[in-house]
């Protein structure tokens, strides 16, 4: 009995161990890793090097391929742009939706019920379902080749995710603070502003990196809005990879690098939310 | 529970004076209804309307069914949507087999109490979800051309891997489908991950006493637990396949080359309505959004019984 339960201990340690489990992580990790390797190598290699030893290190290390790349066109200009479109959009789409779900909390009735559910339809139905029509609108308000049209797209598209988020979390928040607020003397306005606002900054990071990612990688609707050189935003620049740097793979991997570096960055500095963030559509509370 | 609470703290605050009727709430709402309702709800209504005309805004005749007859019977227009309608269906089948099975499958060992370095894993699955689909592609593109590494792939012996994987009709659609894997696995995992997460410890101590064996506890305990949260990744897996075109887009091109191997039903949507299908390369809006209808009409059909066999009440 004694020998059997030393037994037992001996393979439940073995098996904490999780040895398949490590191993199939590990290859798994290899599978990611192994290509952004290659990416960012590369782009540290002459054009020899590359062709040489694709594989290998970068060893002797040159930036030349970063500097010219961001020496050249509108590099730039092509990423202030992007930030302003995603800046702006998410700015908006926290205002409107924080405002929305503040009225929709607090106002109980049919009308309310039905807006909200009308919100939520947006959260199921892709929007490039309305491209052909989107083009015509935005053609009719002169919008055409203006980041105004792919902004006013993402604050649209970003609204419904917005709406449902803030709204629970707002339901959720205890009434007394609206109450003692308001018998101070405060109002609505007031209450959204110094009450509210500051008590759903947690959910606020939850929409905002939601929209971020999908926003910032966003190929669609630039390809489609934008053709005007100096509106366009970084992925526009890496569709036009195939003419430019046709022959010189160490430049192109260089600005590959450069336009996935911002968001690969933000989200390894703050994984945690960015997880959370990313999968909020599906655990519903 | 909730609910409640929320209805007696309204009742509260209806006394105080802060919920009065709607008009006073709908001002806060306006913006962002009027937005979502001009740029989103109503594009996407309109273009069904849209898809029984042909023309452009200037000169736009009301054509009835023609646009949805010519997609579906039309010898060449036809060809291409069925081919595409055909392909969307095998990226979809990789997505539902391979990503999500290997989500389901990671998050099962990142839930594991007892297993090490969890956290460092899970950082490293979500790497890729970050980068726009557009870079990993051409990514993937660059790597797999057989330019890249093919003479280093043969010195070492490893030949039998250098071939135009994206060149091949035979091999295309299956590349461009597993790289879309690779970039998309992060989302099911960490979905999976919350849904174990919510799986009662008890649950799992009383299996684990009553001799259940790992794979067990996964069939009859965890799995049908987490069926709502299987039930939405179908969701969204099916919506963003049934719409994916940065991948071919990036991987081989907007025509899904080669012979139209990777053409999928959004590569397609963007060619006809939107830059011009080959040879005449004048889009055709109408036809455009007979796709998108169709599109719409295939998601509703496809995620309204999903939703109701996943989704219980609460």
């Amino acid at each position: 009995m004694n020998t059997n339960r030393s037994h037992k201990a001996k393979s439940l340690r073995i098996a904490r161990l999780h040895i398949p489990s490590h191993v199939l992580m590990i290859l798994w990790s290899l599978v990611v890793l192994i290509p952004v390797y290659l990416l960012i190598s590369n782009a540290l290699k002459t054009k020899m090097d590359m062709y040489n030893s694709p594989f290998g290190p970068p060893i002797p290390l040159t930036f030349d391929n970063f500097q010219s790349v961001m020496a050249s066109g509108n590099f730039f200009n092509y990423f202030a742009n992007s930030l302003f479109v995603v800046g702006l959009s998410l700015f908006m789409i926290l205002l409107l939706g924080s405002l929305t779900g503040y009225a929709l909390a607090h106002w109980a009735g049919k009308l309310s019920r039905g807006i909200y559910f009308f919100f939520m339809i947006g959260m199921m139905l892709p929007i490039k379902i309305a491209t052909i029509r989107l083009m015509e609108l935005m053609k009719a308000l002169g919008l055409f080749n203006q980041l105004w049209s792919i902004i006013l797209i993402y604050i649209a598209m970003g609204l419904p995710i917005a709406v449902f988020i803030l709204t629970e979390f707002i339901r959720g928040l205890p009434a007394d603070l609206y109450e003692a607020a308001y018998i101070d003397g405060a109002r609505r306005g007031k209450i959204y502003y110094s009450i509210v606002l500051p008590l759903i900054k947690p959910a606020l990071a939850t929409v905002a990196i939601y929209n971020l990612v999908p926003i910032w990688n966003d190929l669609w609707f630039p390809l489609i809005f934008i053709t005007q050189e100096e509106k366009k935003t970084v992925l526009l620049a890496v569709t036009r990879l195939q003419g430019q740097y046709t022959t010189d793979w160490p430049k192109v991997f260089a600005l590959l690098t450069l336009s996935a570096l911002p968001v690969v960055l933000l989200y390894l500095g703050m994984s945690k939310q960015f997880v959370a963030g990313l999968t909020a559509g599906a655990v519903k509370g | 529970m909730k609910g409640s609470d929320f209805l007696q703290s309204s009742h509260r605050l209806r006394k105080s004076g802060l919920n009065p009727g709607g008009s006073y709430w709908f001002w806060y709402l306006l913006p962002a209804l009027f937005i979502y309702t001009v740029f989103m709800a109503y594009p996407m209504l309109d273009s069904v309307r849209l898809s029984l005309y042909a023309g452009t805004t200037g000169a736009r005749d009301y054509v009835g069914l023609a646009n949805y007859t010519r997609l579906f019977t039309d010898p060449v227009v036809s060809a291409r949507f069925w081919g595409a309608f055909k392909n969307t269906w095998v990226f979809f089948a990789y997505h539902m087999l391979v990503q999500n099975v290997l989500g389901m499958l990671f998050a099962v060992i990142l839930t594991n109490r007892t297993m090490r370095g969890r956290q460092f894993y899970q950082t490293i699955i979500f790497i890729p979800t970050t980068i726009a689909v557009m870079v990993s592609g051409y990514l993937f593109r660059l790597l797999l051309n057989p330019q890249f590494a093919g003479p280093s792939l043969r010195s070492m012996g490893l030949g039998a891997l250098v071939r135009p994987w994206l060149g091949q009709e035979g091999t295309a659609l299956h590349v461009v489908s597993l790289v879309s894997v690779w970039q998309w696995v992060g989302i099911p995992t960490m979905m999976f991950v919350a849904g174990l997460q919510g799986v009662s410890e008890d649950l799992l101590e009383a299996a684990d006493i009553e001799g259940c064996n790992s794979w067990q506890t996964f069939i009859y305990i965890k799995l049908p637990l987490i069926m709502p949260v299987v039930g939405m990744i179908a969701i969204l897996t099916f919506v963003s396949n049934f719409n994916a075109f940065d991948i071919v887009y990036s991987m081989t091109g907007p025509n899904g080359p080669p012979k139209y191997a990777t053409d999928l039903i959004g590569s397609l949507f963007y060619r006809y309505g939107v830059a011009g299908e080959h040879p005449i390369g004048i889009p055709e809006p109408g036809v455009g959004a007979a796709i998108s209808t169709t599109v719409f009409a295939i998601l509703l059909v496809g995620v309204l019984p999903t939703l109701k066999a996943t989704q219980g009440k609460e």
